[in-house]
C-alpha cells in the first residue's frame, strides 16, 4: 500500500492527468462498462445463436435435428431434389416478382405524389399509407381473405400477389419519399427553363434522382414478399403453396436437415438483398451529402 | 439599341393575402445590365422569378422581347436563369449539363458540339468536359450554369443572387468576369442581389426594392450620391441622417433648424415638407481640431470609438447630444498611430453641396 501510494506521488509530477484519464470510467464511456459489454454479447447471443444453430445444423449428418454427427452438403441436395420444394420455390420467385414490379411503380408513384402535391386530405393520404405498415399482418390477411370471398375470386397465386403489393407498396412510398426529400426543387425549375418540357424534365432530371430509392425500394418489396408467412397463408389456395409456407408444413412432420437446408438458403437470399439494398442506400446518402 | 427588351407593366404578386410585389412597372433596355437591389423579402426574387415564367403575376403584364409573356411556360419563354443553388444536374457531366438545353429542344448533334465547346471556352472551364458537379468546386459550378444558359443564346440572363455562395474573394473576381461576359456576348443580364457593392459595382442601371415596391431607378453613381429617399440613402452604403426644421427658401438655398447644428443653407430645389432629413456620406465629412471656416456644416464632438480597416477608419464622434456621426478617414500616411485618437474633441464639418436633403 506504502509502494502504491509512492508510485502514485511520483507519477504526480509528471503525467498524472492522462493516467487518470486512461483509468477512469467517465458517464458516457457506455462502451468501456464491462457490465453493458456484457449485457451488449447477451442479447446478441440470444439472437442470433437460434439462427447460427439453423445453419449449423444444416450440414449435420444425421436424421434427427438433435446431436452434431458430422458435416454432409447431403439435405441441400435433397432440398435442391424434392419436386415439391422446388415448385414452391417458383411460386415464391413469381409472386415476389410480380409484387416487387407492380409495388415498386405504385409505391414510386405515391411516394412521389405525395412529396410534391398540396392536396385536400393529404395528411389523411399521408397516414393512410402507413396503415399497412403498423396493421398487425393477421388482421391484414383476414381481411384480404374475406374480401376475395366476398368478390368470389379463388384463392390462388393471383390472390396472393395483389395482397403483396397492397402490404409492400407503402413500403415502397415511404423509402422514395424519404429520397426525395434531399432533391432540390431548383434543379427541375433549371431543366424547365432551358426549354425542356414536363416530361422531359421529369425522365431527365427527377427520374435518375430516383433511382436509389428505386432500387433499395424493389429489393426491400422483393424480400418482404419473399419472406411472408400470414398474408400469404390466408390467401393462397390449392396449388399455389409458396416457399415459407411449404417450410411450414414440412416442420410439421419433423424438423430434419433438410429444413434447415431449405431455410439457409432463404436466409441467404434475403440477407443478400437487404445487404445489397443498404450499400446503395448508404451510397446515395453520401451522394446527398456531397452535394 | 435603346428599345426596352423587358417591360413589366403594373406587376402585382400576392402570395395568399400577402402581397409579395405591389404595382411594379420598370423598362429595362436591351444590352443593359441592370440590378434589382433590395433586402431579403422585398419580392425582388418573386419578380425575377415571375420574368422567368416560374410565378404567374396576379395583375399587370410582362412583355418580352416584343411578346406578351402571359399563357407562356418557363421552357418557351426567350429568357435563362442562373440559380442561387446554381442547380447544376448531379448526374451529368460538365458538357452534358451545358449541352442540355439544346438536345431536349432538338438542336442537331454537330451543332450541339460546337456551341459547348464555345459555351465552355467562353466560361473558361475547357479542361473540365469530363468532370461531374461533385468533383468541381463552388465557383466552377457556378460557370457550368452560366454556360449552360448562355448557350441557349437567351434575350435577357437572369442571375438569381448568383455570388452569394462564394467566398469574398471569389466574389469579387466574378463579378469583374460577369461583367467581362456580358459584354462578350451583349446578352441583357437582370441579376437579383441584397448586396449592395455587388449592384454598384456591376450594373448599368438599379432599381432599389422595398416591401414589394421600387422606390428607385437610377445608374449606381446617381443612386448613391442623390437617393431619392430614407430608405435609399441608408440601404446604400452608410449614411450620417440628422433630422432637421425648415426654416424657408433664400435664394435658392433652403434654410433649415437642426439640432447640434444650428440654422444651415443647403442648396436645393424642389418642395420641402416641414420636417426633412439633412444627410451626409461619412466619406464626405472632415474632422479638424481647429473650428473649420464659414460656410462649412459643422458640429463639434468627441471621438468615441475608431474602427480600423487598414485602408481607411471608421471615426465615430459623439456630437453634445447623444448624436453619433461617423467620419471615413482614408489612412493615406504610413503610420501606427491615426490622425485622432479616442476622446479627443475634434470639429466635424462637410460642405453644403455635400448635404442631401432627404424629404421622403
Amino acid at each position: 500500500m506504502k509502494a502504491g501510494t509512492l508510485t502514485r506521488g511520483g507519477r504526480a509530477i509528471g503525467v498524472t492527468p492522462r493516467v487518470n484519464l486512461r483509468r477512469r470510467v467517465l458517464p458516457l464511456d457506455y462502451a468501456r462498462r464491462r457490465s453493458l459489454q456484457a449485457l451488449l454479447v447477451g442479447i446478441f447471443a440470444f439472437l442470433y445463436f437460434p439462427i447460427v444453430a439453423l445453419v449449423a445444423f444444416s450440414f449435420n449428418d444425421s436424421k434427427r435435428n438433435v446431436t452434431w454427427q458430422g458435416f454432409t452438403f447431403d439435405y441441400y441436395i435433397k432440398a435442391f431434389n424434392n419436386s415439391s420444394l422446388h415448385e414452391a420455390f417458383i411460386n415464391s420467385m413469381i409472386i415476389a416478382g410480380t409484387a416487387t414490379l407492380v409495388s415498386t411503380v405504385l409505391g414510386a408513384m405515391l411516394g412521389l405524389g405525395l412529396y410534391r402535391f398540396r392536396f385536400p386530405a393529404r395528411g389523411l393520404v399521408d397516414g393512410w399509407i402507413s396503415l399497412p405498415i403498423v396493421i398487425p399482418e393477421v388482421c391484414m390477411g383476414v381481411a384480404m381473405l374475406a374480401f376475395f370471398a366476398a368478390v368470389n375470386i379463388p384463392l390462388g397465386l393471383f390472390t396472393i400477389t395483389v395482397s403483396h403489393i397492397a402490404f409492400i407498396a407503402p413500403f415502397v412510398a415511404v423509402v422514395i419519399r424519404a429520397r426525395m426529400a434531399g432533391f432540390d426543387e431548383s434543379l427541375e425549375e433549371a431543366s424547365r427553363d432551358l426549354g425542356a418540357d414536363q416530361w422531359q424534365t421529369f425522365w431527365n432530371v427527377t427520374f435518375p434522382f430516383m433511382i436509389p430509392g428505386l432500387v433499395a425500394g424493389a429489393l426491400l418489396a422483393f424480400t418482404l414478399s419473399l419472406d411472408d408467412f400470414v398474408i400469404t397463408f390466408f390467401t393462397s389456395g390449392p396449388g399455389s403453396t409458396t416457399f415459407p409456407i411449404k417450410i411450414y408444413s414440412m416442420v410439421r412432420f419433423s424438423v430434419t436437415p433438410e429444413v434447415n437446408a431449405a431455410s439457409t438458403v432463404l436466409i441467404v437470399l434475403t440477407l443478400t438483398l437487404t445487404v445489397i439494398a443498404m450499400i446503395i442506400q448508404g451510397r446515395s446518402g453520401k451522394q446527398m451529402v456531397e452535394k | 439599341m435603346n428599345r426596352p427588351i423587358v417591360s413589366i407593366e403594373n406587376i402585382s404578386k400576392l402570395f395568399g393575402n400577402v402581397t409579395a410585389v405591389d404595382d411594379v412597372s420598370l423598362k429595362i433596355v436591351e444590352g443593359e445590365f441592370f440590378a434589382l437591389l433590395g433586402p431579403s423579402g422585398c419580392g425582388k426574387t418573386t419578380l425575377l422569378r415571375m420574368l422567368a415564367g416560374f410565378e404567374i403575376p396576379s395583375s399587370g403584364r410582362i412583355v418580352i422581347d416584343d411578346v406578351e409573356m402571359e399563357g407562356i411556360d418557363p421552357n418557351r419563354r426567350p429568357v435563362n436563369m442562373v440559380f442561387q443553388s446554381y442547380a447544376v444536374f448531379p448526374h451529368m457531366t460538365v458538357v452534358d449539363n451545358v449541352a442540355y438545353g439544346l438536345k431536349v429542344t432538338g438542336v442537331p448533334r454537330p451543332e450541339i458540339e460546337a456551341r459547348v465547346e464555345e459555351a465552355l471556352a467562353l466560361v473558361k472551364l475547357d479542361g473540365f468536359e469530363r468532370r461531374m458537379p461533385s468533383q468541381l468546386s463552388g465557383g466552377q459550378r457556378q460557370r457550368v450554369a452560366l454556360a449552360r444558359a448562355l448557350i441557349k443564346r437567351p434575350k435577357v440572363l437572369l442571375l438569381d443572387e448568383p455570388l452569394s455562395a462564394l467566398d469574398a474573394k471569389l466574389r469579387e473576381a466574378m463579378q469583374l468576369e460577369l461583367v467581362r461576359l456580358r459584354n462578350a456576348v451583349g446578352i441583357t443580364f437582370v441579376i437579383v442581389t441584397h448586396d449592395q457593392d455587388e449592384a454598384l459595382s456591376m450594373a448599368n442601371r438599379i432599381a432599389v426594392m422595398d416591401r414589394g415596391r421600387v422606390v428607385q431607378v437610377a445608374g449606381p453613381a446617381e443612386l448613391y450620391e442623390f437617393p431619392n429617399s430614407r430608405f435609399v440613402a441608408d440601404f446604400i452604403g452608410k449614411i450620417n441622417l440628422l433630422d432637421a426644421q425648415v426654416a424657408g427658401m433664400e435664394n435658392g438655398r433652403l434654410l433649415a433648424d437642426s439640432p447640434g447644428l444650428g440654422r444651415v443653407a443647403v442648396p436645393f430645389s424642389g418642395a420641402a415638407r416641414a420636417q426633412i432629413g439633412l444627410a451626409v456620406r461619412p466619406e464626405k465629412v472632415k474632422l479638424e481640431r481647429n473650428e473649420p471656416t464659414v460656410g462649412r456644416l459643422k458640429i463639434r464632438g468627441r471621438v468615441r470609438e475608431i474602427a480600423y480597416y487598414g485602408d481607411e477608419s471608421h471615426v465615430f464622434i459623439e456630437a453634445d447630444p447623444g448624436l453619433v456621426i461617423t467620419a471615413n478617414v482614408s489612412n493615406d500616411a504610413r503610420t501606427i498611430q491615426g490622425p485622432v485618437a479616442v476622446g479627443d474633441e475634434v470639429w466635424v464639418s462637410w460642405a453644403p453641396t455635400d448635404t442631401l436633403v432627404l424629404t421622403e
